[in-house]
């Protein structure tokens, strides 16, 4: 007698059509005719483009030298970015005193660091430094006329140095500002109410462009002569007065977000409105606005290359003064790729730490 | 409505009220001498009159008219502060007292010498809209540009100038319209157009962005008027006349033959005009208040107009833009100082 035994017969593969890569490409790429067409569009699109980039950017590419003359003509001019890179990242600080914005640099990336790992400590300790003492130390570490630190005036600040600078203090001074223009708005004082709700209308309505000249071209026309306003505060000043009141609006969308029970809730446990809205509703408001702030920080960032109308030479005002020397004429377009991709790294950044930032407070929800 | 009046009315007020601050300078080598250093408005970046160079130095021929004001009323060249300014910006910031004199490419006019409360010092740059060609035209001067397409770019008083001119001469042409100076380049290189039209000065820089620089030539002709110079603010003469003097003594300089290498050994020299420049004899420093040897510190520091001219902009400069007007008067130019006596 034959002994049977019931074997299970082992699972046949999928057929090759119906997972993996393939899979995937018949499934994305080429589901329809009209599928296949734009997919083969594109590709011969690629094929057009790609590869004479690559030649220009790279193949071709010159990427050292001391004028344009030793570039090759056919690629890009890289040399033009690398002679001037030292030019781009401090502006016109001192070469003697590079190791300050160096430590600034540093001490940001510290920071950002330290606030975006889960396992560093004192997270609360080293937000509050960094919203409320380290502008002022960057603003002393740069500018010195302290013992021991020598004064570098602020028209020799420039480059990417003064790009971040704007754009952190921008952030960093908007957001308190943004939050008490927004309760105020939401206030049942109606002084304090229509005050805020005019402020923030009056900023809105007016384009940054036109903030900057009228801190830049008017102020100093008001003041007497001898008062000499730094020209970089007017425009920094400039920018938080808008940036606030974008950033009020931002947070009034959260503050509307919140039920009205919260508010009986804390009213009810016999908290103060200071107490309540600091550890009840702003709490739950901020977690709601990330991307809205966030959007509007991006937005700051690109935004500050408007400094450039009125002479300050962030990033892309100082790759465009290059752009005028006798010895580097025709890099327009090498310069102005690397303005973008230092701006698109930021700003893509920017967005990565917002959505981590989310996830983690979206925790448990 | 009526809040909002009487608000405009305050705000009125204050600029009238900072407006006649403008009027009553005070007196501006008291406060540059104090100060330390001379604060000179410049372009954001211009090639070959101020542009930051690799270094972060700034360079150019407007940097050095500054330079040389520097040398003589602080006795070192390196003694200035320079504030890039925009267009828009610059008559304000010298109203303003932020800087002391203004050297950034501007066109000395009627409205701007005798409303803005300003006055131009001199011209440092003879400057003018020319043309360019393609060499292979053949073409030796403007007045055989009949038919002839033209790249220009738009919304620039060049595009009403070249209008007139052609009128004026009763001729033809076809206009190629680019947004910003860099594309009627890039139209002009492509074989867009024949000719390509801007101010002279522009037009040696865009030369060197050409695939083939030496493909093209810049006619002589100028067909509008555009004289450079530093400005300084209104109501203070004694300033004034350091700036121009300033000026006069680079060109008196050129005109003597004297430069940053010789000037040491022509010390000695025994031309009275020579010694009268030098601050040896004659008016010296004292009208203007200056020491007697400001002049010499212009042209042993910054160097005579001819050495600026071909540093910045001349034949040791990418632009090789030649003397033409800004050649001396007894050389084919206007270039013409008062003299020292």
């Amino acid at each position: 007698m034959m002994n049977h035994e019931l074997k299970m017969i082992p699972a046949r593969e999928p057929p090759v059509m119906a997972v993996g890569v393939l899979a995937w490409i018949r499934n994305n790429l080429f589901a329809s005719t009209l599928s296949i067409v734009a997919t083969l569009l594109i590709v011969y699109g690629l094929f057009l483009s790609i590869p004479p980039l690559v030649q220009w950017a790279l193949v071709d590419a010159t990427w050292f030298g001391a004028d344009s003359n030793a570039c090759n003509r056919e690629g890009a001019c890289w040399a033009f970015v690398t002679a001037r890179l030292d030019q781009f990242i401090y502006g016109f600080y001192p070469a003697e005193h590079q190791w300050r914005p160096n430590l600034f640099f540093a001490q940001l990336a510290v920071l950002v660091l330290w606030l975006s790992l889960k396992w560093t400590p004192g997270k609360q300790w080293v937000l509050g430094y960094s919203l409320l003492l380290m502008p002022f130390v960057s603003w002393f570490l740069l500018y010195g006329d302290l013992p021991g630190l020598e004064k570098v005036e602020t028209h020799q600040w420039g480059g990417l140095m003064l790009t971040l600078l704007l754009a952190l203090c921008g952030m960093i001074a908007s957001l308190p500002f943004g939050v008490l223009l927004a309760l105020g708005r939401r206030s049942n004082m109606p002084v304090i109410r229509s005050l805020c709700t005019a402020y923030i209308e009056l900023w809105r309505g007016v384009p940054l462009i036109t903030v900057l000249f009228m801190a830049s071209v008017m102020l100093p026309l008001f003041v007497p002569e001898e008062v000499v306003f730094d020209k970089l505060l007017r425009a920094l000043i400039g920018i938080i007065l808008f940036q606030s009141a974008y950033m009020a609006e931002v947070v009034r969308g959260g503050l509307q977000a919140i039920p009205k029970g919260q508010f009986e809730a804390f009213n009810s446990l016999g908290l103060s409105y200071w107490q309540g809205m600091i550890m009840i509703i702003l709490p739950q408001a901020m977690r709601l606005v990330i991307p809205g702030v966030v959007n509007t920080f991006i937005a700051l960032f690109k935004d500050t290359s408007l400094v450039l109308v009125i002479g300050l030479f962030d990033l892309l005002a100082i790759i465009q003064a290059g752009l005028n020397d006798p010895a580097w004429l025709g890099n327009s377009v090498e310069g102005y790729l690397f303005a973008g991709f230092v701006f698109w790294i930021f700003c893509y950044g920017m967005s990565k730490y917002s959505q981590r930032l989310e996830q983690q407070l979206h925790q448990g929800r | 409505m009526l809040k909002s009046l009487k608000t405009a009315a305050v705000l009125g007020a204050f600029a009238a009220a900072g407006l006649a601050q403008v009027a009553s300078a005070s007196a501006t080598l008291e406060s540059v001498k104090e100060k330390g250093y001379l604060s000179c408005g410049v372009s954001t970046g211009l090639p070959g009159f101020s542009n930051p160079d690799d270094k972060g130095q700034w360079s150019g021929l407007d940097v050095d008219v500054c330079r040389a004001v520097a040398a003589a009323t602080l006795k070192d060249a390196s003694k200035v502060k320079f504030v890039p300014l925009t267009a828009k910006e610059r008559f304000t910031a010298l109203q303003s007292g932020e800087i002391d004199v203004l050297s950034r490419n501007t066109t000395w006019t009627l409205t701007r010498d005798a409303s803005l409360g300003l006055n131009f010092t001199g011209v440092s740059y003879y400057d003018g809209q020319g043309f360019m060609v393609k060499k292979d035209l053949g073409v030796k001067s403007a007045k055989e540009l009949d038919g002839a397409s033209i790249c220009i770019q738009s919304g620039t008083t060049s595009e009403l100038n070249l209008a007139d001119y052609f009128r004026a001469n009763n001729m033809e042409y076809q206009p190629v319209v680019f947004d910003t100076s860099d594309g009627t380049a890039k139209g002009f290189d492509a074989g867009r157009c024949d000719v390509l039209t801007s101010d002279q000065s522009q037009l040696y820089a865009l030369r060197v962005r050409l695939s083939k620089p030496d493909s093209a030539v810049v006619l002589p002709e100028v067909i509008s008027k555009e004289p450079l110079g530093p400005v300084v603010r209104q109501g203070d003469d004694q300033w004034f006349n350091i700036v121009k003097w300033s000026l006069a003594a680079m060109i008196n300089g050129e005109e003597l033959g004297l430069n940053s290498d010789n000037i040491k050994a022509q010390k000695a020299s025994s031309d009275p005009n020579i010694r009268r420049l030098l601050g040896i004899d004659g008016p010296k420093g004292k009208g203007l208040a200056l020491d007697d040897d400001w002049s010499l510190r212009i042209i042993e520091q910054v160097g005579n107009y001819e050495e600026i001219f071909n540093r910045n902009v001349g034949a040791e400069s990418p632009l090789q833009i030649d003397r033409g007007l800004n050649a001396l008067w007894n050389d084919g130019g206007i270039l013409y100082a008062p003299p020292f006596r």
